[in-house]
């Protein structure tokens, strides 16, 4: 009799703790649905992570309140909008475009621009500098230049290199 | 043009420096709501002390009141409660609790230990006004006009800088 006691106080903060638990019976179809959805929704607890993978509170809450949206046969966008009008588009890891996340769609398109301008001009640049330089020369006048180069002297040898500085 | 090479690169530091400047001394965790300028969601909730009785924000209409979310599990909660207690004692601006997927006795006996500013506590077990609120991290204080507007939201602790600079004036300007 006090086994059975002990043993079923034992039991007593485990239901205190089971509270916070996801809804019961999980459907397939509603799962997935719900997996979609929660995936490209931001957490607001920790801001980082998605509330499919987050364990805040809030996160499970969300997911809860989703899936009795989608029983109540709302759509996805519907279900998207809810959140949005709670928590701005802030929780959209796809916010939609307008006029203050512009420089966030944009941002990045206009540095690679921006790039590509440089990296055009840079190229050009060099090779109007070589092409000036270059002169054409005839059959004739490349196999008098190797002649001379075959001929060429050897160069004086060079001075003795300094000693290495001991490390 | 010589001078050009050295004020592009230049210039795009002093950028930068301007766009860390501002954005280092911003709080990450305070997301603009959109709530603020809309009416706050209506809701029925029974009371933390009288489970009998039920409030609404439509209870509120005609008044300049403060609607803050918090619980006896809540830590930062603590940090501005003083600050609650002293604002309740001047008697500015009626404030209405939403306690938060608390326990109806902790909650209790939370404010019977701290002092209970509130002229009243919904108590919202669930959170599922909390969510409506765009509740994320308690405390968070709504500050709402007499048409039953959001006029501002606080998120996190009302410290007293927050109270003087900002709350304080804004109530003042929305019951004249």
């Amino acid at each position: 009799m006090r086994a059975l006691i002990f043993a079923l106080a034992l039991c007593v903060p485990g239901l205190a703790f089971g509270q916070a638990a996801e809804i019961a019976k999980p459907d397939a179809a509603v799962e997935a649905r719900l997996k979609g959805l929660a995936e490209e929704l931001r957490c607001l607890v920790c801001q980082n992570q998605t509330i499919a993978d987050s364990n805040a509170p809030l996160a499970l809450d969300l997911r809860n309140q989703i899936r009795q949206q989608i029983a109540a046969g709302r759509d996805d966008a519907q279900i998207r909008a809810y959140m949005v009008e709670r928590y701005g588009d802030f929780v959209l890891y796809r916010p939609p475009f307008k006029a203050t996340t512009a420089v966030l769609w944009l941002g990045p398109m206009l540095l690679i621009v921006i790039g590509a301008v440089v990296f055009l001009l840079v190229v050009r640049k060099r090779r109007g500098v070589s092409a000036p330089g270059a002169v054409a020369i005839s059959d004739a006048q490349r196999a008098q230049l190797e002649a001379l180069l075959e001929d060429a002297p050897l160069p004086p040898p060079e001075a003795k290199p300094p000693k290495r500085a001991k490390r | 043009m010589k001078a050009l090479r050295y004020l592009i690169p230049l210039a795009i530091f002093g950028l930068l420096v301007a766009f860390f400047a501002v954005g280092l001394t911003r709080d990450p965790r305070q997301v603009p709501s959109p709530l603020v300028d809309k009416p706050a969601p209506a809701f029925k909730l029974a009371q933390l002390h009288e489970p009998q009785s039920v409030f609404t924000p439509e209870d509120m209409k005609g008044k300049v009141w403060l609607l803050n979310v918090w619980a006896s599990w809540c830590v930062s909660c603590r940090i501005e409660h003083p600050l609650l207690v002293e604002l309740a004692k001047q008697r500015v601006v009626p404030i209405v609790g939403l306690n938060y997927k608390d326990k109806r006795e902790d909650g209790t006996q939370w404010l019977k230990k701290f002092g209970d500013p509130y002229a009243l506590s919904a108590y919202d077990i669930d959170g599922r006004v909390g969510i409506d609120y765009g509740v994320y991290g308690a405390p968070e204080t709504f500050v709402i006009d007499k048409q039953g507007v959001i006029r501002y939201k606080q998120i996190g602790p009302i410290t007293p800088e927050a109270l003087e600079k900002k709350i304080l004036p804004l109530i003042r300007q929305l019951s004249t």
